[in-house]
């Protein structure tokens, strides 16, 4: 594939902040290499696979949100033409070398059942599989699952945090408690000073806000193919998944396969948002039955299937408490969550609330006067884990949506509050309250950018002479700033939480014998590019044209080295490993030249993909030439192997801290409860950029994905444990069509964390988005007497608040 | 999402589709644009034995005029009916409320005739051809009769049409330079409406169709009796919610959709009123 040289926009804001090398690429607005494909459905996702004589696994999942399985008769399916193998859960009992991987046991006594493919005596929520099939084609084998007769017992469904936290009815017995883990955070100069600011402080805000729970809905649901080599031992796992190096290690320790014999590769992948980053019971079954059956096992996912089976994210109670002094400056913060983890632990599940810890304080100076403390609690509902921000967009909604809660209790714009609160440009690097040092950040210059953006003070002018008394729609303003904690991640912080893995990326760069290029990464791109942005970087180290480099990748076979895609890590991990392997590659490249041309190393200068000696124009030696010199290695240095290839391991000194500043305007209509987004401005900082274009469509979307948390988005149980919102007319993610205008902002903070100063941008968007929609929806109804509304905020929520409001008797006074 | 086993015949004509279903029986259902069926075979909540596709039946895919009325036939597409000249002149609340329905895809596919027949009472163009007064024609094997709209919707889901009935036409009486509004109340624009109102006001008449207020599209003859006694519009939309029976849901309490029933019926009479 190549990029078409005609279809390259020369936008303005192409080359700012560009990063100064080579051939001048890095900040172009060049188009996605990988689309054509994706649009013309070229690409094979894994269930475009042909894969003769594979059978296919359909799973039959348990319709009660809890219930013991009195037993379970699979003679009906395996009666049917076309059904070769049906199991019970029981009947799989042994199959399982390990119980599924909880990779971040976040404190040493977490609690954490032992979960398995199949579920042998109990179902723990709707969507719990209870038995499989295995037939000639998906819509027999699906038709055989009605014939499966199981007995349950029902028990009643706990989707009550707090209900969950009284153990009045436990879930898991062996554990004998509904509660994983308590884990607390806390900062304090002297101890009780948290306590002491909010004794003393001149304003107290407190706050309880829910994260409702989310469902990722990747646009492609799961997939996953596994095929054997019956005599040599040997597993292919082809899954839709972001994570083949991880799933790689897991399916080996979990099934008891030597590493060495399991490949993993991902076809193209439709989307995760984090719901692909885990090892899953559709995986397990299809390797294990491939591996015993000695045939290709194959399992699609239904929509409805995704709903239930597939993680969900969020589903958290904060109850934030934030003390400030006369001037409106922080003085003490108090953060008490219940983390619902649902079911059983997944993957990361427990380490999400943690990754939000770090980050209540926000863009703000905030004293040692810091206690957060998150208690987790198992659930009758789908199992949560990491979902686009994962704990990042729950802590900045608490934090800026606190923030509002305070500019109102003292009458000043929320702006300014913010301001008064913002670490100084100077203070950096910065070393936070929690120890962490926050390398860069200018936040006044992304909300003054912001503000520009908007004409903020004409705004209100406007929003003043709107909201009268009587009016119908009423305007409201909304401000956010974020900063986030993303790069996943210097691998000993890592360690210190608990995490069970590294953070470091990989990447090969070698120069082949025609002096094209390969880019070998250990990143799993998902829809967000890296095969346009990796070629932009090595293309730019070697002074290339982008289309001459091939990034591989999403196969454990081609790219054995890599720790995949997740928590904006692929750029400030992955993409700067390239960067540092290109280096090393030119470094041996230059050694070549040097004897070649019998000149000083020191002397040769590498430019336009040349290296040339300084005082001798005559004397030049192009790359092409080197790497075919490489490659027959004629005539090396002594000490020189032959081939231009590197392979670099990255391990970052540091998070990349990405900040930035929304803006939003909404139109609130009183009588209907609707809102309409009028206006939507982001500053997303990330540094520098790559490609602005990819950079404005990760942005775009993001805000999209936080807009769609606060407007629209909602998994909704009911009290006996059913799923409402299974499908994609009842689980409301928006369409183009209900997508504001959005407009973004130019601010570059380059790290000097990494040499390519960049940072990652994955998550921005949807951090800074929920706050902002949701500030702005209050500020324009606080004049009714509304305190506050609870995400999502529809129509009807909207409606029914204004109502209470107005029925309150001190509503007038609010007025 | 893969529907239970069914059988599949092709009809080539009107009459061959009547004969179909006469054979196959109450197991068989016509498919028109599939857009409603489909979705419920998918979910398994229909299971049919049979479908009899009556897609090929091009000669029942047409907009005329017929003096005081205009003539639709069933298999008209949802695309035809919003982008119609003859509609836009004569019976523009019909065009417009065809614009609302779903996403341009589901307008390509979906036709008038089978969401009339499907008869969902969350449906735009049940509603808006029962505010219009139009009269549905249905083919037999002992051939065809005019159903009044008024007389068409029998309860959730059910029609007047017997099983081996087939609809053939929608006629619409022109509006004569009637206002008219449209209003739908939805969370994303491709949803049906949690509520919604189509009417139209010309001197002293004017018919008001409710979306989504009960099992069946409901006319809501209360507010056309108020506003020809000459009550003021707000009075007269307060009358809207009378005889609904709105149910709950995700999106909407019982009083909240009775609310939105008397707003949008304010909003759409005086924006019919304005024009
Ligand atoms: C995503 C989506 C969004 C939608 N949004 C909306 C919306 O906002 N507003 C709205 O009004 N609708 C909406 N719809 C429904 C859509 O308008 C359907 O196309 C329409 O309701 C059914 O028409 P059809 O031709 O597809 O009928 P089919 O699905 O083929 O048939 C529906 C029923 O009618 C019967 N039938 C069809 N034609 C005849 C006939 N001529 N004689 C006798 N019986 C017949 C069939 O047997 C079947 O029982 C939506 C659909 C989808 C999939």
């Amino acid at each position: 594939m190549t990029i078409i040289d005609d279809l390259v926009t020369d936008n303005e804001a192409a080359s700012e902040g560009s990063i100064a090398a080579g051939n001048g690429v890095l900040g172009k607005r060049l188009l996605r290499k990988e689309d054509p494909a994706l649009l013309t459905g070229e690409a094979v996702f894994t269930n475009d696979m042909k894969v003769p004589g594979a059978l296919h696994l359909a799973v039959l999942r348990s319709p009660y949100a809890h219930a013991k399985i009195v037993s379970v008769d699979v003679s009906g399916a395996l009666a049917m033409d076309g059904v070769l193998h049906a199991y019970s859960g029981a009947d799989l009992a042994d199959q399982w070398a390990a119980p599924m991987p909880c990779a971040w046991p976040v404190t040493d006594d977490m609690k954490n059942p032992a979960h398995f493919p199949l579920a042998a005596t109990k179902a723990t929520y709707v969507g719990d599989g209870v038995a499989c099939v295995l037939a000639t084609s998906d819509a027999i084998a699906r038709d055989a699952l009605e014939a499966i007769d199981v007995e349950y017992e029902p028990l009643p469904a706990v989707i009550d945090l707090e209900q969950a936290l009284a153990d009045d009815v436990v879930i898991h017995d062996e554990i004998g408690t509904n509660v994983s883990y308590t884990w607390p955070l806390v900062i304090e100069e002297n101890e009780g000073d948290c306590q002491k600011a909010m004794n003393e402080s001149a304003h107290v805000v407190k706050e309880r806000y829910v994260q409702q729970r989310l469902i990722p809905m990747a646009m492609e649901p799961r997939a996953v193919v596994a095929i054997p080599q019956p005599y040599g031992g040997d597993m292919t796992l082809y899954s839709a998944t972001q994570v083949p190096h991880i799933l790689k290690v897991m399916t080996a320790l979990t099934l008891g396969i030597p590493e060495q014999q399991m490949r993993v590769v991902c076809p193209a992948v439709g989307g995760g948002f984090g719901s692909k980053l885990n090892v899953y019971a559709e995986e397990l079954l299809c390797v294990q039955l491939a591996r015993t059956l000695k045939v290709p096992v194959r399992w699609n996912e239904e929509r409805g299937e995704n709903a239930q089976a597939t993680i969900h994210g969020r589903a958290q109670i904060q109850d934030i408490e934030l003390a400030a002094d006369e001037n409106g400056k922080i003085t003490g913060l108090r953060v008490r969550l219940i983390g619902d983890m649902g079911a059983y632990l997944q993957l990361v599940t427990p380490g999400v609330p943690l990754l939000g810890a770090f980050l209540y304080g926000g863009v703000y100076e905030i004293p040692k006067a810091f206690d957060f403390s998150c208690t987790s609690v198992f659930t009758t509902m789908t199992p949560t884990d990491a979902y686009r921000g994962a704990g990042r967009p729950e802590a900045t909604y608490a934090i800026e949506h606190a923030m509002d809660a305070l500019a109102r209790k003292m009458d000043i714009d929320p702006l300014e509050l913010r301001r008064r609160n913002f670490i100084p440009k100077e203070s950096f690097p910065y070393e936070a309250y929690t120890g962490l040092v926050y390398d860069s950040g200018d936040h006044d210059k992304a909300a003054t950018v912001a503000e520009g953006m908007v004409d903020y003070a004409v705004l209100r002018e406007r929003q003043r002479s709107q909201n009268v008394e009587g009016a119908t729609k009423r305007l409201g303003i909304g401000v956010s700033t974020y900063f986030e904690m993303c790069g996943l991640a210097p691998s000993r912080v890592l360690a210190s939480l608990n995490y069970s893995a590294g953070g470091w990326e990989s990447a090969t760069v070698r120069v082949l014998p025609t002096s094209k290029i390969q880019v070998v990464t250990g990143t799993a791109p998902h829809g967000q590019g890296h095969e346009t942005a990796w070629s932009m970087i090595a293309a730019d180290k070697f002074g290339v044209d982008p289309a001459d480099v091939d990034v591989l990748h999403s196969d454990t076979a081609i790219a054995p080295l890599g720790l995949d895609t997740y928590g904006s890590r692929s750029l400030p991990v992955g993409g700067v490993a390239i960067g540092m392997a290109c280096d090393k590659v030119i470094d041996k490249a230059r050694k070549i030249a040097a004897h070649q041309m019998e000149a000083n190393e020191d002397d040769l200068e590498f430019s336009g993909g040349v290296f040339s000696v300084a005082g001798s124009p005559d004397k030049e030696m192009p790359l092409a030439a080197i790497a075919f010199e490489a490659f027959t290695a004629h005539d090396l240095p002594d000490d020189v192997e032959p081939n231009l290839e590197v392979q670099v391991t990255y391990d970052p000194p540091n998070f990349s801290w990405p900040f930035g500043t929304h803006i939003c305007v909404v139109e609130v209509d009183t009588e209907t409860g609707h809102t309409d987004v009028l206006q939507y401005v982001a500053v997303d900082d990330c540094g520098n950029k790559v490609n602005p274009l990819i950079v404005d469509g990760q942005v775009h979307g993001g805000v999209i994905q936080g807009l769609a948390q606060a407007l629209y988005e909602e998994a909704v149980y009911d009290s006996d444990g059913n799923l409402q919102t299974s499908g994609l007319a009842e689980y409301l993610v928006p369409a183009a069509s209900d997508v504001p205008p959005i407009t973004t902002g130019e601010s570059i903070t380059p790290s000097p964390t990494n040499p390519l100063g960049v940072k990652g941008v994955g998550e921005a968007g949807t951090i800074g988005a929920a706050p902002c929609v949701m500030n702005a929806i209050v500020d324009a109804l606080s004049g009714l007497g509304v305190r506050d509304i609870q995400m999502p905020a529809s129509p009807v929520k909207v409606w029914t608040a204004i109502h209470e409001a107005q029925a309150a008797p001190n509503s007038q006074e609010n007025q | 999402m893969i529907p239970a086993a069914f059988d599949y015949a092709r009809a080539e004509s009107a009459e061959e589709a009547i004969s179909l279903i006469g054979q196959h029986g109450d197991e068989s259902k016509f498919l028109a644009g599939g857009h409603s069926l489909l979705p419920l075979m998918k979910l398994r909540l229909a299971q049919p034995t049979v479908l009899i596709d009556i897609g090929r039946l091009t000669d029942l895919s047409y907009i005329r005029e017929d003096g005081d009325v205009i003539a639709i036939g069933a298999m008209t597409r949802h695309m035809d009916v919003e982008n119609s000249d003859l509609l836009a002149q004569h019976v523009p609340l019909l065009a417009h409320a065809a614009s609302h329905v779903g996403d341009p895809q589901v307008r390509h596919r979906g036709t008038i005739g089978g969401s009339i027949c499907h008869s969902d009472s969350a449906s735009d163009l049940p509603a808006t051809t029962l505010a219009l007064g139009a009269t549905y024609v249905a083919q037999g094997p002992n051939g065809t009769r005019e159903i009044a709209a008024g007389d068409f919707y029998q309860g959730f889901l059910t029609t007047a049409l017997a099983a081996d009935e087939l609809l053939t036409e929608i006629r619409v009486p022109k509006m004569n330079g009637a206002g008219w509004s449209f209003q739908k109340f939805n969370r994303r624009a491709q949803d049906w409406a949690i509520v919604g109102v189509a009417a139209w006001r010309r001197n002293g008449d004017s018919g008001i169709g409710l979306v989504n207020m009960g099992s069946v599209p409901i006319l809501a003859s209360g507010v056309s009796e108020a506003l020809s006694s000459g009550a003021s519009i707000e009075d007269a939309a307060a009358q809207a919610p009378e005889g609904c029976d709105p149910t709950a849901d995700l999106n909407a309490s019982i009083e909240y959709r009775e609310h939105l029933a008397r707003v949008l019926t304010r909003r759409a009479l005086e924006e019919a009123s304005s024009s």
